[in-house]
């Protein structure tokens, strides 16, 4: 046998990886795409504009409670039906919070009004978070593994917590005003844009912005992306993927709570069931852009936010179908999501 | 007997004595019960039993978690619904509704099916939600064929209806009117159905169903096999589904969105399959009486108990009617923890 | 005489309702290499797994350093100072070749933090993981990432490594980078517990032999006398040194 110890990868060249990663062009072009193929079908500029940022910022918000389900799904390989709790908790607590603020949100003082929003956000996220804590504690950590039980327990746990909800504040519907500023719309010429969608187009850029960061430039953002691929290896490299697990799912459901927030603010009303009802179009979501994939999501929460919008102006009757078509197209072309992890 | 049940015996004593106490107490209710509210909760279980035994041949046998069952169950009573208000209320109309109905749930269960098969399990779950609720909304906007919000009402051949009289006097003295007719018309197909369905899980399809249900949850890779026998299930469930829904529209000669398609019925079968007993199909009789009788009954009871207590403001929440929900969720959460096999399951491990 | 740094006492394992280790007992001294050797289903990568904790131990002692860590977590074990190499290697395919260094390095919050000159010998052994530090794991070639995984083990000094058939898969040029290295890392005191199929490989580098066959070990003993024994090598591994050449 040869003695020849090479001190060189002997790699042919044709062999080499490609240099960092490459970007999967393909799913980002299809936003654009949709948009462009709305316009004609829409025919009004001005009417496309407003459509567009109502889509953009209602699918912002789906992306803000998909980004923590995402991960929870992705990172724990926890199939939770409850999230529809947090979102619902969220909302009815910034409706509490709001209501104990009426000077804040009256004054005609853009300062005052998001500081009121501020505070409501806060409190909203804290409650939901500590909800998440409570809730994987008594019933997600005993059936981990377990898909069948999950589903089944966290269906339980959301018909138990609705009626919890309905018991704290009633089980009508309830009102959540946007505060004085922030209500109404900016109007150039022919296009008007409602101040609160900008509004939640920021809050949720900024949302993605900050989850990208996290996960790619933290040690626990490695350790998250890491645990999606592979649990098992994290945790034999030395580390307690228990503890990531709960703070995961304390962040997701804090996140929900947010998104329900603005869910609540979106609509100007909230329902004990409103929880379940986004649900829906949060699976859809986390389904189209692949498990535990945050840009994923966020694609797929434009997409959904921008069909939503355009057929609803354009075909309301098949509005929610239309979501469901997206969804087959977009599994059939991909059945793993948009984009997928490489791993188990 | 043994063959009338194919083999499948309830195994347990306490079971078995259940069962046949309920089935006598179900073939005799308009007697032993009389009074409209004691028939209806007699029908509704009976409808109930067909439904939920459906959803465990596709849960508890196949291991298929679908939310989409409650759309199969609203396309039966629509088909008998709209084909009495088009086509007359004759029985060659309910023939026509009853079949329009069952292909139509054929051909989506088994486009559904195969669909399920490109993706993950949990994927399916989610998208059968999704698409239990569009139905839900698509069926309360289609108003003009189904009557929208308000639903459909409408008249059912002669001999079924209320007006109609069997016997000129009273048998044991209840009038043996159409509304009776009905309710044993219901009675005999619930019990045709469900040996049907005994006979299919206890046959060798139901057993290579059982196999790839064990299969399917430990390891995600399919055969090619698998996926016949699943969608094969799927198809078979769907077709129980919605003849379940033949028999809601025949007794209730209304249908609606709410009605039959409501993702709280969705709920309340899940709830159900799971305390009676997943995979045991007289789990869906035991928790489906147990169920509908609670639900019915036991609003007034927790009234008494809310009045009683009304100077205890937390208990006198709690144990308000309208919370009834909650109460049924814990119950839930418990029974997945501690009675995995469900009340059924229990009942049988209790060895003597 | 030194005492082994890891000790199993009738180690029993059962996965499900497979009984796969029947009472292991196993000494593996300090500061030496000991190969485990045996045919494939013999409960080899099942005892490495056991150790580490992956899977539980039905009945039996693991001592490591003096304490019994049958029972501790898996993350407590690399902290107590064992690293483990899987043999499916555990590369995070969609990370960077440096996040799945950082990761190995428990110490490091970022990459500036890790040990600077044990990375430069880490790269002194393997260039390739110099050369392709920022690209994603995934796309290297089996025997890179089989350098990888062992350059994770080495990113921080442990007290015992475990390493499950590094040599499976790779081409006799990477084989012998590979033992280049483990020669040198056993030069740090590091004690190495080694799962083998590839006697001639095992031969160059094992002080210590163990031979595990249905999930017991069935020979143990110095290395040198194992290769100078072509009779026992036949009789337990089915082969002699002569066929491997």
């Amino acid at each position: 046998m040869s003695a020849r110890v090479s001190t060189n990868a002997p790699e042919p060249a044709q062999a080499m990886i490609s240099a960092k990663r490459r970007i999967d062009w393909l799913p980002l072009l299809l936003a654009p795409l949709l948009m462009l193929i709305a316009y004609p079908l829409i025919g009004s500029s001005s009417t496309w504009i407003t459509l567009t940022v109502a889509g953009l910022a209602m699918g912002m918000i789906i992306f803000i409670i998909a980004s923590g389900l995402t991960l929870i799904f992705g990172l724990m390989d926890v199939f939770t039906f409850a999230n529809g709790i947090f979102i619902a908790l969220g909302a009815f607590v910034a409706v509490s919070v709001l209501g104990a603020l009426p000077q804040w949100t009256g004054a005609d003082s853009l300062g005052l009004n998001l500081a009121a929003l501020g505070v409501a956000v806060l409190a909203a996220m804290l409650a939901a978070g500590l909800a998440g804590l409570v809730f994987e504690r008594l019933l997600i950590r005993r059936v981990y593994g377990q898909h069948l039980k999950q589903i089944l327990i966290t269906m339980g746990g959301m018909v138990v917590g609705e009626e919890l909800i309905k018991m704290v504040w009633g089980t009508q519907q309830m009102e959540l005003p946007l505060p004085a500023t922030l209500s109404g719309s900016l109007v150039w010429g022919d296009v008007a844009i409602e101040k609160y969608r900008l509004l939640a187009l920021l809050v949720g850029l900024s949302v993605f912005v900050c989850v990208i960061v996290v996960l790619n430039r933290t040690k626990v953002g490695l350790l998250i992306r890491a645990g999606v691929q592979d649990r098992e290896m994290v945790e034999s490299l030395g580390y307690r993927i228990q503890r990531l697990f709960i703070g995961v799912f304390a962040v997701g459901s804090a996140l929900a709570g947010l998104g329900g927030v603005m869910w609540g603010l979106y609509q100007q009303n909230v329902t004990p069931q409103m929880g379940a009802q986004v649900n829906v179009l949060i699976f859809m979501v986390i389904i189209m852009g692949g498990l535990g994939s945050t840009s994923g999501s966020f694609l797929g929460a434009i997409l959904i936010g921008l069909v939503a919008n355009y057929t609803g102006f354009l075909m309301p009757k098949v509005a929610l179908f239309s979501n469901i078509l997206l969804m087959v197209a977009i599994l059939l072309w991909r059945p793993q999501g948009l984009y997928s992890i490489s791993s188990r | 007997m043994i063959s009338i049940l194919s083999g499948d015996l309830p195994r347990s004593r306490i079971l078995g004595t259940m069962l046949i106490a309920i089935v006598l107490g179900l073939a005799l209710a308009p007697f032993l019960f009389p009074g409209a509210k004691a028939l209806n909760v007699a029908a509704k279980i009976l409808i109930f039993i067909v439904l939920v035994a459906s959803y465990d041949l596709l849960l508890g046998y196949t291991g298929i978690v679908s939310f989409a069952h409650t759309m199969f169950f609203g396309i039966g009573a629509y088909g008998v619904a709209i084909a009495c208000v088009s086509l007359g209320s004759n029985w060659s109309s309910i023939l026509i509704g009853t079949g329009a109905a069952v292909v139509l749930s054929a051909l989506l269960s088994l486009l559904i099916g195969m669909f399920s098969l490109r993706v993950r399990a949990i994927f399916f779950s989610m998208i059968t939600l999704a698409v239990a609720f569009s139905f839900q909304t698509l069926a309360s906007q289609l108003s003009d064929l189904t009557g929208g919000e308000d639903g459909l009402n409408f008249s059912v051949p002669d001999v079924l209806s209320p007006s109609y009289q069997l016997f000129e006097q009273p048998v044991f003295d209840v009038s043996v009117d159409g509304k009776i007719i009905t309710y044993y018309l219901v009675f005999f197909i619930t019990i045709i159905l469900f040996l049907c369905m005994l006979r299919i899980v206890n046959s060798s399809f139901g057993r290579v169903l059982q196999a790839i249900r064990e299969n399917a949850f430990r390891a995600e890779a399919i055969g090619y096999n698998t996926v016949i026998f699943r969608t094969a299930a799927s198809v078979l469930s769907a077709i129980f589904a919605t003849l379940a829904g033949v028999l809601l529209a025949l007794w209730l000669r209304y249908n609606s969105a709410d009605t039959s398609l409501s993702i709280e019925i969705m709920i309340n079968i899940l709830l159900i399959v799971v305390i009676g007993g997943m995979g045991t199909l007289y789990g869906a009789i035991c928790g489906a009486t147990m169920f509908i009788l609670a639900q019915s009954y036991l609003e007034d009871l927790m009234a008494h108990s809310a009045s009683a207590t009304q100077n205890i403001p937390l208990l006198s929440t709690l144990l308000s009617p309208d919370r009834w929900l909650l109460w049924l969720g814990v119950l839930f959460i418990l029974s997945v923890y501690f009675l995995p096999t469900g009340v059924v399951g229990k009942l049988r491990s209790i060895k003597r | 005489m030194n005492e082994p740094l890891l000790q199993l006492d009738g180690v029993h394992t059962h996965i499900g309702a497979y009984h796969i280790l029947h009472g292991v007992d196993l000494k593996v001294p300090r500061g030496q290499l000991t190969m485990l050797l045996g045919r494939n289903g013999a409960g080899k990568s099942t005892t490495l797994r056991t150790i580490m904790g992956l899977w539980r131990a039905s009945r039996g002692h693991i001592i490591f350093d003096d304490h019994d860590i049958a029972a501790k977590p898996t993350a407590d074990l690399v902290r107590s100072g064992i690293a483990y190499v899987p043999e499916n290697m555990g590369i995070f395919g969609d990370l960077t070749v440096r996040e799945n260094m950082l990761l190995a390095a428990r110490q490091a919050r970022s990459v500036d933090e890790i040990d600077a000159k044990r990375l430069e010998w880490i790269f002194g052994l393997f260039p390739a993981m110099k050369k392709f530090w920022q690209h994603p794991a995934g796309k290297l070639s089996g025997g890179q990432k089989q350098m990888l995984a062992v350059s994770r083990a080495m990113i921080e000094p442990r007290k015992l490594i475990l390493i499950d058939e590094p040599s499976k898969g790779l081409a006799p040029a990477i084989i012998a980078n590979m033992i280049a290295a483990f020669r040198e890392l056993k030069q740090t005191d590091t004690t190495i517990l080694l799962v083998e199929q590839n006697f001639n490989f095992a031969r160059q580098l094992g002080d210590t032999v163990a031979v595990m066959d249905n999930g017991r070990i069935v020979h143990s003993g110095l290395m040198a006398a194992l290769a100078e024994d072509q009779d026992l090598q036949t009789r337990l591994l089915g082969l002699s040194l002569a066929a491997h050449q």
